[in-house]
C-alpha cells in the first residue's frame, strides 16, 4: 500500500498542471468557474487545444490518438482538467461513439470518423432514450429497414443532450423485430442530423435552458455502411460504450472545484461585516460535504489505481452514485449560500447581486438531472445489489 | 499510489484471521479471552508496531490495520486498539529507555496490559485531565481524583494517567495494585468491560524521564483512532454479508427477501457506506506509514467510519426484522460494538466540528497534495 504518487506519476501530474492552466484561456476556465453557460464554439475550442496536444482521446488506441496511459494518469488527467476548469472532451465523441468505433467500427468507418470525432469537426449526440424506453433502454423502438444500400429509419429520440448543436447522431435502431429477446435486435447506426427527415426540437428545462431534445425520424435514408459492427449487435456495442468509462464518472474534480467556489463566497463579506462561514452550522455543513467528497475521490483513486490489471474493482459501481449525489450536494450548498441573491435570477450585468448567485438556482436545478442520466441512481443501486451483492 | 496489500500483508491477514477462529467463551467478568490474548502474544500480533529492540515486530499501521479489521470482523473483546495501539503507542512515544523495556516487552509478549486510564464523567475527546491531579513529594509523585469510563480498566496490569500538574496535563505510570487504587469493574452496553478507578495518593512515576506533556496524546489518539476504525470497518463488513445473507434466505410472501427492490436498494446503500469507510481507512493508515502531517486525518477517517457504522448498524438490524432484535443473533451484537466504536476516540460531531473549525484558514483537502 503506498499513498504517495511516483515520481513519474506526480511529474505527470505537474505536466498536466501546467499544460491546463496555461495553454486553454483563462477566459474559458472562467466560464466553469464561475457557473457561466458553455457555448458550442468555446467547447470546440478547447477539444481542438486539447487534441492538438494529444490530450483529448488519450484513452483511445493509440494509432487514433490514445497514449498507452494507465488508469492512474487517465484519472490524474481528468482531475486536473476539472480542477483548472477546463472545458472537458465532448462525452459523445470522446467516451462514447469513439471508442465503439475504434473497437467495432470497420477500417473505412476508422478513418473516416475517428480523426474528425476526436478533433470534434464533428459532433455527435447519443440516440438511445425514446419515449417508451428510459431505464428499459432495450425496449426501443425507432427502427430501420433495409432498402437496397440504404437503412430506411422511423422513429423517435428523445433526451438528446446538446442534439441542436450536432452534426452526427449514434442512434440505436431495431433492425430486427422478431428477435426472440429485446436486445437482440438492435443495431448500431451513425447519419449525419441534416439528412431529410430528420427534425430535431430542443425541450425547454426548468432551469429555463435548452440542453435536451426530442429527434424524430421520417423515412431517413441511411447508407448500409454507417451501420457499426455487425447487424443486431447493437446492444453490445451500446453496453461496452456505457461501461467503457472507469474514469471521469464520479466528477470529484469539478465538485471539489465548486466547493472551493463555494467556500470563497461563503468567506466574502457580507453588508454586515459578517461572513457566513463563521456560522458554525454552516460550516459544519461544509465539512461534511468536504469529508463525503474526500471518501469518494479516495475510492475513485482506488479504483483507478488498483485496475492495472484490466478488472474492474467492484467499488466502481459506486462512483456513479455517490458521485452524483454530491454533485447535487455541492449545487445545493451554493443556493444555501445565495440566499435570497438566489431569487435575483434575471438580475443581469447591472446588479449587485453576484452572477453566481443569479445563476445559483438554475444551476442546482439543472443537475436534478445528474441522478438520473447515464443509468439512473435506481439503476446502479439495482445493479450493485445484483452483480456485487449477489441480490 | 497503491491500494492493495503485498503478499506478506495477505498471510499476516490470512493468519490472524485462521486464530480468530477458535476462540472459547469469554469469561464475563474479564470481557475478554486471556487465552485469547496468549495466542495473539505468540504469533507476534501484540508486538506488532514496536520495534524489535524492544521485542516488537518493527511493523507499521497497514499491519495494525490489517490485525484491526480482523478483530473486527469477529467482534474480538481483546484491548488490542485500547492497549497496543495506544497505550502501547504512548509508551513507544514517549516513556523512558527503562520503560520500554520492562513494559514494551511485556506487552508484547502478553504478559503485560497497559491502558490509558484518561476519559473523565462530563467530558469529552480532549486531551486535557480535569478532576485529577498528580502532585510532587519529597517521595515521588502522587495522584488524585477519579477516571471513568476507562475500557479494561480493571484487567490492565498498568495504567498510564493523565493528570494536571498545575495547570497543565501529564502522562504518569501507575501500578494499579498499589495502596490508594480502587477499581469498580461493570459492564459496557456491548458486553465489555469498563472501570471507574479513584486513585487516592496513589504512588505513580512520570511517563518518560519527566513526566509527558498531554501532546503526546494527539498522535496517540490519531493512530489508535484509525486502528479503531480499522476494526470497525471489519465489523461493518460481516454486518453488511450477514444481512445480504440473510435477504438470500429469509423467505416471506414465498420468496426470498432478495426479491424486494425495497431491501436490496437499502443494502445497495450499505455497499457504498463499506465502500467508503474502507477508502478512509487505507487513506489513514497510509499516511500514518508515510508520516503525512495533516493533524486532521484521523478525523476525516473518523467522521466517515462513523456515518458508516451508523447507517450499516441500523440498516442490518431493520433488514433482518425481529430477530436481529434478539440476543440470541449475531447481528446485534455488531450494531451494538458499532455504537460503542462510535463513540471512542471522538463521534462524528466532535470530529466534524474539527474538520469545520479551521475551514475560513485552510483551503478544501487536497488528498493529492
Amino acid at each position: 500500500m503506498r499513498l504517495r504518487l511516483s515520481a513519474e506519476d506526480a511529474a505527470f501530474q505537474q505536466d498536466m498542471r501546467t499544460f491546463f492552466t496555461t495553454q486553454v484561456p483563462q477566459e474559458t476556465r472562467d466560464v466553469i468557474a464561475h457557473g457561466k453557460p458553455l457555448t458550442r464554439e468555446l467547447i470546440v475550442e478547447t477539444m481542438q487545444i486539447l487534441n492538438k496536444a494529444g490530450l483529448a482521446v488519450p484513452h483511445w488506441p493509440i494509432e487514433w490518438g490514445g497514449r498507452g496511459w494507465t488508469t492512474l494518469q487517465r484519472h490524474i488527467w481528468h482531475e486536473e482538467m476539472d480542477l483548472a476548469g477546463v472545458p472537458t472532451p465532448l462525452a459523445f465523441n470522446a467516451s462514447m461513439v469513439g471508442p465503439v468505433i475504434a473497437q467495432f467500427g470497420s477500417h473505412e468507418q476508422k478513418q473516416r470518423f475517428l480523426p474528425a470525432t476526436a478533433n470534434l469537426d464533428i459532433w455527435w449526440c447519443q440516440g438511445f432514450s425514446e419515449p417508451d424506453a428510459g431505464s428499459d433502454l432495450a425496449s426501443l423502438r425507432t427502427t430501420a429497414v433495409r432498402d437496397g444500400n440504404e437503412w430506411v429509419v422511423n422513429g423517435q429520440k428523445t433526451w438528446t443532450t446538446l442534439g441542436q448543436w450536432a452534426d452526427w447522431i449514434f442512434c440505436l435502431v431495431r433492425t430486427d423485430p422478431d428477435a426472440p429477446k429485446k436486445q437482440q435486435g438492435i443495431s448500431f447506426l451513425l447519419f449525419d442530423l441534416t439528412s431529410p427527415g430528420v427534425t430535431v426540437r430542443p425541450i425547454k428545462l426548468i432551469d429555463g435552458g435548452y440542453e435536451v431534445n426530442e429527434v424524430f425520424f421520417e423515412n431517413v435514408r441511411v447508407p448500409a455502411d454507417q451501420l457499426v459492427g455487425e447487424e443486431n449487435r447493437g446492444w453490445d456495442y451500446a453496453k461496452f460504450l456505457l461501461g467503457n468509462e472507469r474514469v471521469g464518472v464520479a466528477p470529484v474534480g469539478a465538485t471539489k472545484l465548486r466547493l472551493r467556489t463555494a467556500r470563497e463566497r461563503a468567506l466574502e463579506p457580507m453588508a454586515d461585516g459578517s461572513t457566513l462561514l463563521a456560522d458554525p452550522l454552516l460550516a459544519a455543513r461544509f465539512a461534511e460535504l468536504e469529508n463525503e467528497l474526500a471518501a469518494l475521490e479516495l475510492t475513485a483513486l482506488r479504483v483507478a489505481a488498483d485496475s492495472s490489471d484490466g478488472r474492474p474493482d467492484p467499488a466502481s459501481s459506486i462512483l456513479k452514485l455517490r458521485g452524483t449525489q454530491l454533485q447535487q450536494d455541492v449545487t445545493e450548498l451554493l443556493v444555501d449560500i445565495a440566499g435570497h441573491d438566489s431569487l435575483a435570477t434575471g438580475a443581469g450585468e447591472d446588479s449587485d447581486v453576484p452572477s453566481w448567485a443569479q445563476r445559483s438556482v438554475p444551476t442546482y436545478l439543472n443537475y436534478r438531472k445528474a441522478s438520473i442520466y447515464g443509468g439512473s441512481n435506481e439503476i446502479q443501486r439495482t445493479i450493485i445489489a445484483s452483480s456485487i451483492l449477489g441480490l | 499510489m497503491e491500494f492493495t496489500f503485498d503478499t506478506e500483508q495477505i498471510a499476516l491477514r490470512d493468519a490472524v484471521r485462521g486464530l480468530l477462529r477458535s476462540r472459547d467463551d469469554v469469561p464475563a467478568d474479564q470481557g475478554f479471552d486471556p487465552a485469547m490474548w496468549t495466542k495473539l502474544a505468540a504469533m507476534g500480533v501484540l508486538g506488532l508496531p514496536f520495534s524489535e529492540d524492544v521485542g516488537g515486530m518493527g511493523a507499521g499501521p497497514i499491519e495494525v490495520m490489517i490485525v484491526a479489521q480482523e478483530l473486527g470482523r469477529v467482534l474480538a473483546p481483546e484491548p488490542y486498539v485500547d492497549s497496543v495501539v495506544l497505550a502501547g503507542g504512548l509508551i513507544a512515544a514517549a516513556g523512558s529507555d527503562e520503560q520500554h523495556a520492562t513494559l514494551l516487552a511485556a506487552l508484547a509478549e502478553g504478559e503485560s496490559q497497559p491502558i490509558l486510564a484518561h476519559a473523565e464523567p462530563r467530558t469529552r475527546w480532549g486531551t486535557d485531565a480535569y478532576g485529577v491531579v498528580a502532585t510532587s513529594t519529597t517521595d515521588g509523585w502522587t495522584i488524585d481524583g477519579t477516571k471513568e469510563p476507562v475500557l479494561y480498566g480493571d484487567s490492565a496490569t498498568v495504567l498510564l494517567v493523565s493528570a494536571l500538574v498545575g495547570e497543565q496535563t501529564k502522562l504518569f505510570v501507575v501500578d494499579p495494585d498499589e495502596p490508594g487504587v480502587t477499581r469498580t469493574a461493570y459492564a459496557t452496553h456491548d458486553g465489555r468491560r469498563v472501570a471507574r478507578i479513584t486513585f487516592t495518593k496513589a504512588a505513580a512515576t512520570p511517563l518518560g524521564d519527566a513526566p509527558a506533556d498531554s501532546s503526546v496524546l494527539k498522535d496517540a489518539f490519531a493512530q489508535a483512532t484509525i486502528a479503531l476504525c480499522a476494526e470497525a470497518l471489519g465489523a461493518m463488513e460481516v454486518a453488511l454479508d450477514t444481512t445480504v445473507g440473510y435477504l438470500k434466505t429469509r423467505k416471506q410472501f414465498g420468496v426470498p427477501l432478495s426479491k424486494f427492490q425495497a431491501l436490496t436498494h437499502r443494502a445497495a446503500d450499505m455497499y457504498v457506506s463499506l465502500e467508503l469507510a474502507r477508502s478512509v481507512v487505507q487513506y489513514g493508515a497510509m499516511c500514518l506509514a508515510e508520516g503525512v502531517e495533516d493533524p486532521l486525518v484521523a478525523s476525516r477517517v473518523k467522521l466517515q467510519v462513523s456515518r458508516s457504522a451508523r447507517h450499516i448498524g441500523q440498516e442490518a438490524i431493520q433488514l433482518h426484522g425481529g430477530i436481529g432484535m434478539t440476543d440470541e443473533y449475531t447481528i446485534g451484537h455488531y450494531t451494538n460494538r458499532l455504537t460503542a466504536m462510535e463513540h471512542s476516540l471522538g463521534d462524528a460531531t466532535f470530529h466534524r466540528a474539527r474538520l469545520a473549525q479551521g475551514l475560513d484558514q485552510r483551503e478544501i483537502v487536497d488528498l493529492l497534495g
